[in-house]
């Protein structure tokens, strides 16, 4: 550092040419504004659309691909359904999602710990949106780093496993307090697992306290038509609000 | 750790206010970091080091300005600081879902030459 005026230049005093002037720029410019601008682009298209859109947020594990299955297979026979899948490398979980009569495009991130929206917006292009009721974005299993990233979603759907224990959402409060709904999967191993439901309920609750709370078990079954109906009554009000928009034009 | 490539798109913005400003140096860059933001400041020092390395702002000093989570309490109708993860106003006991500061994730300022 020169000690002349604290600059950080590597070159000695004498060749140091002490003439500039150090000034200060005032940015204030956020981090993720990139992103932010693509994901209110996105928003745009999904709302022109009439699509109900979700950002489904979980660790690995947690059974977000399993839980996907059965909605595709079961609520996929009342609404049209179609999904965008994260993962690090494979394309397992894209694999596993086809088949059920719903498009599915797999983004495989790499190294990249989260969906950005940049990504879901070269996705989408995949995917013929008229056809579809709601879009499931599936993001990369990870419940840090996706918190940070709107994807232009209208719901943040966090799952959480009765087998991970009770103080997730202590643990990843930022991913509870921006979701809409927290989803209590493999709520059928619960007593096996030695899981406090009441705890659990309650650490949700506490510190999520804007979200809405749905026991299910991708496996069994139990729980998931409220989820399906919970689908269903956002969806229809996505369409209300687009005819309203409609209308007003 | 998206902390790397949080440190990169600020590096970006700062190379381009620089430019705009025809200066050529960037001695120092100054973050605002909110404690709900979901980046960890030491994590996005380390990323400093990495992004700034062959560019106008090698050797530059990285200022990290912590931004203290701040709710409102719909009851009181007052400000508060959480003392933990759970938002409950300290007063009366509401937990609190409206976080008015602590998301901050900003390039506040630079100094340039």
């Amino acid at each position: 550092m020169c000690r002349d005026c604290k600059c950080s230049t590597n070159a000695s005093a004498l060749e140091h040419d002490h003439a500039h002037e150090h000034r200060t720029l005032t940015v204030h410019e956020h981090l993720l504004a990139r992103n932010d601008h693509q994901a209110e682009h996105n928003r745009e298209l999904f709302r022109a659309k009439g699509l109900l859109v979700l950002n489904v947020l979980s660790s690995p594990g947690s059974g977000k691909t399993r839980l996907l299955e059965r909605t595709l297979s079961d609520l996929g026979q009342r609404l049209r359904l179609g999904v965008i899948v994260g993962d690090l490398q494979t394309d397992n979980d894209a694999q596993r999602l086809s088949g059920r009569g719903a498009p599915v495009v797999p983004i495989t991130t790499g190294t990249v710990c989260h969906l950005e929206a940049e990504m879901v917006a070269r996705a989408v292009q995949q995917v013929d949106l008229d056809a579809l009721d709601i879009l499931v974005i599936e993001n990369v299993g990870n419940l840090v780093c996706p918190a940070s990233f709107d994807l232009g979603e209208d719901l943040r759907v966090v799952l959480l496993s009765t087998t991970e224990g009770e103080d997730k959402p202590l643990k990843y409060p930022l991913a509870f307090k921006t979701a809409n709904v927290v989803l209590v999967n493999k709520i059928d191993l619960a007593e096996a697992a030695g899981f406090d439901r009441q705890t659990a309920l309650e650490n949700i609750h506490r510190v999520a306290p804007q979200a809405a709370v749905l026991e299910v078990s991708a496996r069994t079954g139990a729980g998931l038509e409220t989820w399906y109906h919970y689908l269903e009554s956002r969806w229809a009000e996505r369409r209300l609000s687009r005819s309203s928009a409609t209308a007003l034009r | 750790m998206h902390e790397w490539s949080v440190m990169a798109s600020a590096l970006e913005i700062a190379l381009e206010q620089t430019r705009r400003q025809g200066a050529s140096r960037i001695h120092s860059i100054t973050l605002r970091i909110g404690e709900l933001s979901g980046v960890v400041p030491e994590a996005l020092t380390f990323a400093f080091e990495s992004v700034i390395a062959g560019t106008p702002a090698e050797g530059a000093h990285l200022i990290v300005e912590a931004v203290p989570i701040l709710c409102h309490c719909p009851r009181c109708a007052e400000e508060f600081h959480p003392a933990d993860v759970i938002y409950q106003c300290p007063s009366c006991g509401q937990i609190s879902a409206n976080v008015r500061r602590g998301r901050e994730l900003e390039l506040a300022s630079l100094e340039v030459s």
